[in-house]
C-alpha cells in the first residue's frame, strides 16, 4: 500500500502525483519505471515511468496522461488515499556517463521520464540541449525544471502557440547539421516521434536513444506482451529497456502491437461513459 | 476411455465395496490386483468447457477406499523412492483402506506440506505410480494405484472437517530468513525453516501469492482457494510476507544480507522468462507467450470479462504450439474464454508429448483437436498485422536424438495453411534474468540458471536457490524437492551460527 502525497493537473489530461514509496525512491535510477494497479483484485497493471525522486522525503513522483480506464480512475484518486499495488523501480538504469554534447528531445508526456535523465546527465558534466515538443502549448510540461538542466533549451509546438510552429525533428535536424555534431541524442516521446527522429539522426551517425512504453502485464520478463525488434532480436522492453538504440528498433512493428486491444479499450471506454451517464442521470 | 459419470462412478464403487465386505477372508494380493481402477470424476466435458470450475471433483469416500485396497503393501516402496520428497505412500494408503483419513493425511504432511496442491499436478505417473507394483503387475503403469488422487482426496476431506493441523513451531531462535518467491519451492522453505522457530519473510514480486500456481496454473487445475488455504496455514504460523516487492530491484539481494540483517536468503524466482520460435509474424497482433495469456486469464482474472480492467485477445480459432502441461492450460483456458476451435499443434506424436495424459485426455473430451507431426513455420498476417494464418509443416520421425526421443524430421513441400486468428506459444520458458542481472556474484549457466551444490548452495554465501530458477522448467513437486534441500541446508546453517554464539 502506497500513500498519494500529492497531486497536481498539469494540463487537461496530465497529472503529476508525489507517492510515498522510500525504498523506491532510494533505488531508482534514471531511465525505471514502476507497475501499478488501483484495484488489487479486478485492476490492471500499467507502468509508468519514473519522473522524479526525493530520497530524503521518501517519495517519488509520476506523471501520466489520461487515456484509458485506469489512468482516468487514478486520476479521480487524491492525496490521502492509497495505491494497493506499486512495484519497482523496474528496467534498466540509463547508462549515464560524460558523453559531450548530449540532446535530449521530449514529446508530449515523454518529457517527465525524460526529466530523470536529463538531470543524471546534466550531473556528469555533460552539455545540454534540450528541445520540447507538443501539439499546443497547453500540453507543454516541465518547461520550467528542464530549462534548469539544460544549456540551451528549443521549444516548439504543432500550432505555434509557444516557440517555433515546428515539429521537434526540425530543430534536431539543425543541430546535427551543425559542427560538432552532438554526441547523443536521447528523444522520448509518442512513437511516431521517436521514430521520426531516430529517421532524423541516423543519416548523421548520431547515436540515439529511445524509452519505450509497450504493452505490459507483470513488468518482470515473465509474460512476453512488451516483446519488439531490435536489430534482428526480439528483446523485452521491461527487462532488457525500456532504453533501446532508436536506429535498430522496428517502430511499425511496436506501433501496430500497442493497439492490440483497441477495441478492448474502446468498449471500456463506452462502458465508463455509460456508468458515468448513469451516475448524473441518478444525481439528476 | 470416454466420460462416464461421477454418479455412476460412485454406484460402481458402492457395490464393490458391499460385495467385499461380505467376505470373511483376508484379501489376497490376487482379489487386490482384481478391484478396478477407480476413475477421477469429473465434470461433463460439454458443461466444464465453458466455465473455470474445477474439472476433476475428486473421488467419493467409497472410491478412495477401494482404490487405497488395490495397493499390495509390497516391501519395495518404489513409489517413496520415486518421491521427490519421499511421502510415505503404502502408510497413508493402508490408513485409507481403513478408513482412518485423518491419520493418513497426517503421514502425508509428515514429508510434504501441500497435499492439495500436490495430489493435483504432481507428475504421479513419472514418479510414485511409475514404478508401482500394481501397474508392473497389470503390465499397465495406468492402472499403478493412483495415489495422487488418493493423496488429494485425505487433503480435501481434512479441509472440508475443517480440522488442518498447524505444524509445531520450535521457540524463536531470532535468526532472519529471506524468500525471494512465492511458488512451490519458497513456500516449503518457508515452512520448513519456520518451523525451526527462526523468523522466515517471503518476497513477492506481484501483487499474489503462490507464483506459478496463481499466475499459470488455471483454476480448473488448482483453485486458487486451494493455493490460498495453504497459504493462510504458513501465515498462521508466523510467516511473513511481503508482495509487491521485486528483489533485485526494490532492493538487491545482497542488501537484503549486508543492510538488512537477514541471516540466509533462498531464491525461487522461477523460469518466467517466454521462449519463442523465432519464426516470421511472430510478433504480429494476436501471437502470444503462453505466460502471457495465462497471466491476464489468471492472475489478472481477464476470464471475469465484464469485471477485470485487464483485457484478454478475443479469439475464434486458436493455435497452441506446444505439448507440455502449459500448452494444454492454455488450449483449455482459450475454449473457456470462448474460442470455438482450438488446436494444439506438436511436433512429435502423442507418445514424446510431455503434457501429463489426464490432462491431454481432459483437453480432447472437451473437444481440442491434436495436430501431431506439425509444425509453424510461419504467422500470417492481415493489413492490420493481427494473425490470421499459421503455416505449418509436416514432419515424420526420425532417429532419437540426444533426449532419447525420436527426433521429428521436417517432410519437404508439406506446406499447408490453418485458419487461426491466434496462435499461443508454449514451448518453454528460459530462467528469469531480474536476481541475476543486479548481482553479478551470483554464478549462473549460460541458459541463465543460478548454479548451486548439491545443498542447493549458489556461489554466494547464505544464498541458495532452488527450484525452476535453477532446474529450468519442471514441475511445482521437483521445486518442492529443491525447497526441501535448500531448508535443510539453510536450518544447519543457522544451527551451526547459533552454536558458535553460544560458544
Amino acid at each position: 500500500m502506497n500513500k498519494i502525497i500529492d497531486k497536481k493537473q498539469l494540463s487537461k489530461d496530465v497529472f503529476q502525483m508525489k507517492i510515498e514509496a522510500p525504498l523506491i525512491a532510494s533505488e531508482r535510477q534514471a531511465g525505471q519505471f514502476i507497475i501499478l494497479q488501483i484495484d488489487e483484485d479486478l485492476g490492471e497493471r500499467i507502468p509508468l515511468t519514473i519522473a522524479d525522486a526525493d530520497e530524503a522525503a521518501g517519495t517519488i513522483t509520476i506523471i501520466y496522461q489520461v487515456v484509458g480506464k485506469t489512468t482516468h480512475e487514478l486520476s479521480q484518486l487524491e492525496p490521502g488515499k492509497y495505491l494497493p499495488v506499486f512495484a519497482g523501480p523496474l528496467g534498466k538504469p540509463t547508462h549515464i556517463e560524460n558523453f559531450g554534447r548530449v540532446v535530449c528531445v521530449g514529446g508530449g508526456i515523454g518529457t517527465a521520464p525524460l526529466h530523470p535523465i536529463t538531470q543524471a546527465l546534466k550531473n556528469a558534466g555533460n552539455h545540454i540541449t534540450t528541445i520540447l515538443g507538443a501539439r499546443t502549448s497547453e500540453l507543454l510540461i516541465l518547461t520550467e525544471e528542464m530549462a534548469k538542466l539544460s544549456d540551451s533549451m528549443i521549444i516548439c509546438t504543432d500550432n505555434g502557440s509557444a516557440g517555433r510552429k515546428a515539429l521537434v525533428t526540425e530543430p534536431l535536424k539543425e543541430i546535427c547539421s551543425q559542427d560538432p555534431k552532438p554526441d547523443l541524442v536521447i528523444a522520448i516521446g509518442p512513437p511516431v516521434m521517436m521514430k521520426f527522429c531516430s529517421l532524423t539522426t541516423k543519416p548523421f551517425g548520431v547515436k540515439t536513444l529511445v524509452s519505450l512504453n509497450t504493452i505490459m502485464v507483470d513488468g518482470t520478463g515473465m509474460c512476453g506482451g512488451c516483446r519488439v525488434n531490435v536489430g534482428n532480436e526480439v528483446k523485452f522492453v521491461c527487462v532488457d529497456g525500456p532504453e533501446f538504440d532508436g536506429h535498430l528498433v522496428d517502430f511499425d512493428n511496436m506501433m501496430m502491437r500497442l493497439n492490440s486491444y483497441k477495441e478492448f479499450e474502446l468498449h471500456n471506454h463506452n462502458c465508463h461513459l455509460e456508468n458515468q451517464m448513469s451516475s448524473l442521470e441518478k444525481k439528476l | 476411455m470416454t466420460y462416464i459419470e461421477s454418479s455412476t462412478l460412485t454406484a460402481i464403487a458402492k457395490d464393490y465395496l458391499e460385495e467385499l465386505k461380505k467376505r470373511n477372508d483376508p484379501l489376497k494380493a490376487r482379489d487386490r490386483l482384481k478391484i478396478p481402477l477407480q476413475e477421477m470424476p469429473s465434470q461433463d466435458p460439454h458443461i466444464r468447457a465453458k466455465n473455470l470450475e474445477e474439472v476433476a471433483t475428486g473421488y467419493t469416500e467409497e472410491q478412495a477406499i477401494l482404490e487405497a485396497m488395490r495397493c499390495l503393501q509390497c516391501p519395495k516402496e518404489m513409489c517413496v523412492h520415486d518421491c521427490p520428497v519421499m511421502v510415505n505412500i503404502p502408510v497413508f494408503l493402508k490408513y485409507i483402506a481403513d478408513g482412518d483419513f485423518q491419520s493418513a493425511v497426517d503421514e502425508i504432511k509428515k514429508t510434504s506440506l501441500l497435499p492439495a496442491i500436490c495430489g493435483r499436478v504432481c507428475p504421479q505417473e513419472v514418479q510414485c505410480q511409475l514404478n508401482c507394483t500394481v501397474g508392473k503387475s497389470l503390465k499397465d503403469v495406468d492402472q499403478a494405484v493412483s495415489i495422487g488422487r488418493l493423496e488429494r482426496f485425505v487433503a480435501d476431506w481434512e479441509r472440508k472437517q475443517g480440522t488442518v493441523k498447524l505444524p509445531e513451531i520450535k521457540p524463536e531462535t531470532g535468526k532472519k530468513v529471506a524468500i525471494v518467491g512465492s511458488g512451490p519451492a519458497g513456500l516449503v522453505v518457508a515452512a520448513d525453516v519456520r518451523r525451526e522457530g527462526h523468523e522466515v519473510t517471503l518476497f513477492e514480486a506481484f501483487h499474489k501469492l503462490g507464483g506459478v500456481m496463481r499466475y499459470g496454473i488455471p483454476e480448473f487445475r488448482l483453485p486458487n482457494d486451494i493455493v490460498d488455504e495453504e497459504i493462510e496455514t504458513l501465515k498462521k504460523i508466523g510467516v511473513k510476507f511481503q508482495t509487491n516487492f521485486v528483489v533485485g530491484r526494490t532492493r538487491k539481494l545482497h542488501d537484503l544480507i549486508t543492510k538488512d540483517g537477514y541471516d540466509a536468503v533462498f531464491v525461487g524466482t522461477g523460469a518466467g522468462l517466454p521462449l519463442f520460435m523465432g519464426i516470421e509474424g511472430e510478433n504480429l497482433v494476436g501471437v502470444f507467450s503462453a505466460n502471457e495469456y495465462l497471466t491476464r486469464a489468471n492472475l489478472m482474472r481477464a476470464f471475469e470479462k465484464d469485471k477485470a480492467a485487464t483485457p484478454i485477445y478475443s479469439s475464434k480459432r486458436v493455435a497452441v504450439l506446444g505439448g507440455g502441461n502449459v500448452a494444454m492450460d492454455a488450449a483449455r483456458m482459450s475454449l473457456r474464454l470462448g474460442a470455438e476451435k482450438v488446436y494444439v499443434v506438436y511436433r512429435r506424436t502423442e507418445v514424446e508429448m510431455p503434457a501429463r495424459k489426464e490432462e491431454v485426455q481432459h483437453a480432447k473430451e472437451e473437444g481440442i483437436e491434436f495436430l501431431f507431426l506439425q509444425n509453424a513455420k510461419r504467422i500470417l498476417g492481415d493489413e492490420k498485422s493481427r494473425v490470421k494464418a499459421m503455416e505449418c509443416l509436416r514432419y515424420e520421425l526420425g532417429e532419437p536424438d540426444s533426449s532419447g526421443r525420436r527426433r521429428p524430421v521436417v517432410i519437404p513441400d508439406s506446406e499447408f495453411l490453418l485458419d487461426v486468428d491466434t496462435v499461443i506459444v508454449a514451448i518453454g520458458n528460459g530462467s528469469n534474468p531480474l536476481v541475476s542481472q543486479t548481482t553479478p556474484d551470483l554464478k549462473v549457466n549460460r541458459w541463465g540458471n543460478i548454479i548451486v551444490d548439491d545443498n542447493q548452495k549458489t556461489s554466494m554465501e547464505r544464498v541458495f536457490a532452488g527450484g525452476d530458477i535453477v532446474l529450468g522448467a519442471a514441475t511445482v513437486i521437483l521445486a518442492m524437492g529443491e525447497g526441501r534441500r535448500a531448508a535443510k541446508a539453510i536450518n544447519d546453517l543457522l544451527a551451526e551460527d547459533l552454536k558458535k554464539n553460544q560458544s
